[in-house]
C-alpha cells in the first residue's frame, strides 16, 4: 500500500507536495511533475467546491475541487438541493483497494 | 516525408464467441492477403498490434502465425484510442522512410483488462466508466438543456446505421422510445446510451506512396493526424461540456490536410457513450457549440448516415483495440465508394476520432480519397 493509500485507509486525505518548488501533485506522485523534485505529504483542506454531480438509485456521486486544483470523485451524503458551486466538506474518506471520499453539504 | 496511403483493409465480425487475441488477429489479416494482389508475406516490413490483451510479444506472435518477417514488430496500448495510435505509429515508421509498408492489427476481448483504468485515483470509488459520462451528462444538460431524447437519438441513430454494418455486434435496432426506457445505470445514462464491449478485430496495410500501386488501384490517403493527451486522470477535465484533447488533435489534424470541419463528408466518431457523440460533433466544429443534439436529432430524422454510418460503437460493439482501426477502415470504404448500403453519396474527405480514459487523450486521422 502506498503512502497515499496508508493515510487515506486513517481517514486523512493528504497529497504529495514539492519540497523544491511547491507545487500540489494530484495525483499522488513520488516525484513533482513540473521540477521532478522530490515531495513530503502535507494534508489537504476538508473544505472543497461542488463542480459537477449525478445520481445512481438513491445515491449521488460528484466531482469536489480542494484548493482550487484538487479534484476527486466521492459520494455525497445529506443531499438537498445540491447545486454546482456549493460547498461541502469531506467527512470520511478510506481505501479499501479503491479510494472512498465521502462528503456533506455545508449550509 | 513521404505520403502513406491505406493499400488493404481487413475485419472480423464483432462478437463474443469464445476465440483467442492470436486468431481473433489473423481472422483480419486473412482478408487482406486473400483480397490484395500483389501482396506477398515478404512485403510486410512493420508489424504493429493495438490491444490492452496481457499478451506478451504480441506483434511477433502475430507475425510469425502470418509467416511474416518484419523488420519492426511490437504492440501499441492507449486504452480505446489504441488503433489510431497504431496507425499513426504506422504512418511514421512509413513516412520517415524507416519503411515502405506496415500492417497494423487492433483486436480486443469482451473482458479487456483496459475497460477500466484502476491507476485514476482522482475517481476515487467511481472507477466504471459510467460515471464518467454521467459527469459529462450532467455538464452538458446543465449548461446546454441536452435531453434524454438528445441522448437517446444517439443510440436510435447509431444501431440503425449498424443493421447495414455486416461486422455489427448488433444485429437489431433501437428506437427512441426503447432507449429512453432501457435499464437506468445513473439519472442521465441508460444502457442503451452505452457501447458494449466485444471480442472483434480490425487489420490495415499502410504502404508509402512509391510502393502502394502495386497493392491498389484505389489507395487512401492520410492528410491528417492529430494527437493530444492532457492527461491520465480523468478530473483533470476542467471543462465538462467539452473535450479538451479533442478540440486540441482537430485542431493539428485540419492544420496537416488544410481542411475544415465545412469539408468534412464522412466521420467516425467514438461514441463510447450517447453524450460523447454530442460533445465531438461540436468540438470537431461539425456542429455549433450546443447543438450537438439537435445535429443528431436531424441526422436521425432524415437517415443522414454522415455520422457514424457503420454504427459507431454503440451499434457496432466496442473491441477496444480495435475500434479505431475498424472506424479507419469505414472511412476508406467511404472514400472508395465501397460502403454499400452505407455510402454517403459523394465523399471526398472523411474524418476519424478516436479517444481514451474519458477524453484525457483524443487522435484524430483526416483521409482523402
Amino acid at each position: 500500500m502506498s503512502k497515499f493509500e496508508q493515510e487515506l485507509k486513517n481517514g486523512n486525505f493528504v497529497c504529495s507536495e514539492c519540497v523544491k518548488c511547491n507545487k500540489l501533485v494530484w495525483p499522488p506522485s513520488d516525484f513533482c511533475n513540473k521540477c521532478f523534485g522530490n515531495v513530503t505529504w502535507r494534508p489537504i483542506s476538508r473544505i472543497a467546491k461542488l463542480v459537477e454531480f449525478s445520481r445512481r438509485n438513491d445515491e449521488y456521486f460528484c466531482i469536489a475541487e480542494f484548493e482550487n486544483q484538487i479534484r476527486v470523485m466521492g459520494r455525497v451524503e445529506n443531499v438537498s438541493n445540491l447545486q454546482v458551486g456549493q460547498t461541502l466538506a469531506l467527512v470520511r474518506c478510506d481505501y479499501d483497494g479503491k479510494e472512498k471520499f465521502v462528503f456533506r453539504t455545508m449550509i | 516525408m513521404r505520403k502513406v496511403g491505406v493499400a488493404a483493409t481487413g475485419l472480423a465480425e464483432f462478437t463474443k464467441n469464445e476465440i483467442s487475441i492470436e486468431s481473433l488477429m489473423l481472422s483480419a489479416i486473412k482478408p487482406i492477403f486473400n483480397n490484395t494482389p500483389n501482396l506477398s508475406q515478404d512485403d510486410v516490413e512493420v508489424v504493429l498490434t493495438s490491444t490492452n490483451a496481457n499478451n506478451k510479444y504480441l506483434a511477433n506472435i502475430i507475425s510469425e502465425l502470418s509467416g511474416i518477417s518484419p523488420k519492426v514488430a511490437h504492440s501499441v496500448e492507449s486504452l480505446c484510442n489504441s488503433g489510431t495510435n497504431c496507425i499513426v505509429s504506422a504512418y511514421a515508421y512509413i513516412s520517415s522512410g524507416l519503411a515502405d509498408t506496415a500492417l497494423v492489427i487492433g483486436a480486443e476481448k469482451t473482458n479487456s483488462p483496459g475497460l477500466v483504468l484502476e491507476w485514476d485515483k482522482s475517481r476515487g470509488q467511481y472507477k466504471h466508466p459510467i460515471y464518467w459520462s454521467s459527469m459529462f451528462t450532467s455538464a452538458h444538460m446543465r449548461k446546454f438543456g441536452t435531453t434524454l431524447e438528445d441522448l437517446a437519438h444517439v443510440g436510435a441513430k447509431n444501431h440503425r446505421n449498424a443493421l447495414d454494418n455486416p461486422y455489427a455486434y448488433f444485429e437489431r435496432s433501437y428506437s427512441v422510445e426503447e432507449i429512453m426506457q432501457s435499464k437506468s445505470l445513473t439519472e442521465n445514462v441508460r444502457l442503451l446510451d452505452c457501447s458494449m464491449p466485444c471480442n472483434g478485430s480490425a487489420a490495415i496495410l499502410l504502404a508509402a506512396e512509391n510502393v502502394i500501386k502495386k497493392f491498389c488501384e484505389q489507395p487512401v490517403w492520410i492528410t491528417g493526424i492529430g494527437q493530444k493527451a492532457i492527461s491520465a486522470g480523468f478530473t483533470k477535465n476542467d471543462d465538462l461540456t467539452s473535450m479538451k484533447s479533442t478540440i486540441i488533435s482537430a485542431s493539428d489534424a485540419y492544420k496537416m490536410s488544410r481542411t475544415t470541419a465545412d469539408d468534412i463528408d464522412v466521420a467516425e466518431l467514438h461514441d463510447a457513450f450517447s453524450i460523447c457523440e454530442i460533445i465531438e460533433l461540436e468540438d470537431l466544429g461539425l456542429a455549433p457549440k450546443g447543438e450537438g443534439g439537435s445535429l443528431v436529432k436531424k441526422l436521425y430524422e432524415t437517415q443522414d448516415r454522415k455520422i457514424n454510418p457503420r454504427g459507431g460503437l454503440i451499434g457496432a460493439g466496442h473491441p477496444l483495440g480495435a475500434t479505431g482501426v475498424a472506424q479507419t477502415i469505414e472511412v476508406c470504404q467511404q472514400l472508395q465508394g465501397k460502403a454499400e448500403k452505407r455510402q454517403v453519396d459523394g465523399v471526398k474527405v472523411g474524418l476519424v476520432h478516436n479517444m481514451s480514459a474519458a477524453a484525457t487523450s483524443s487522435t484524430i486521422l483526416i483521409l482523402e480519397s
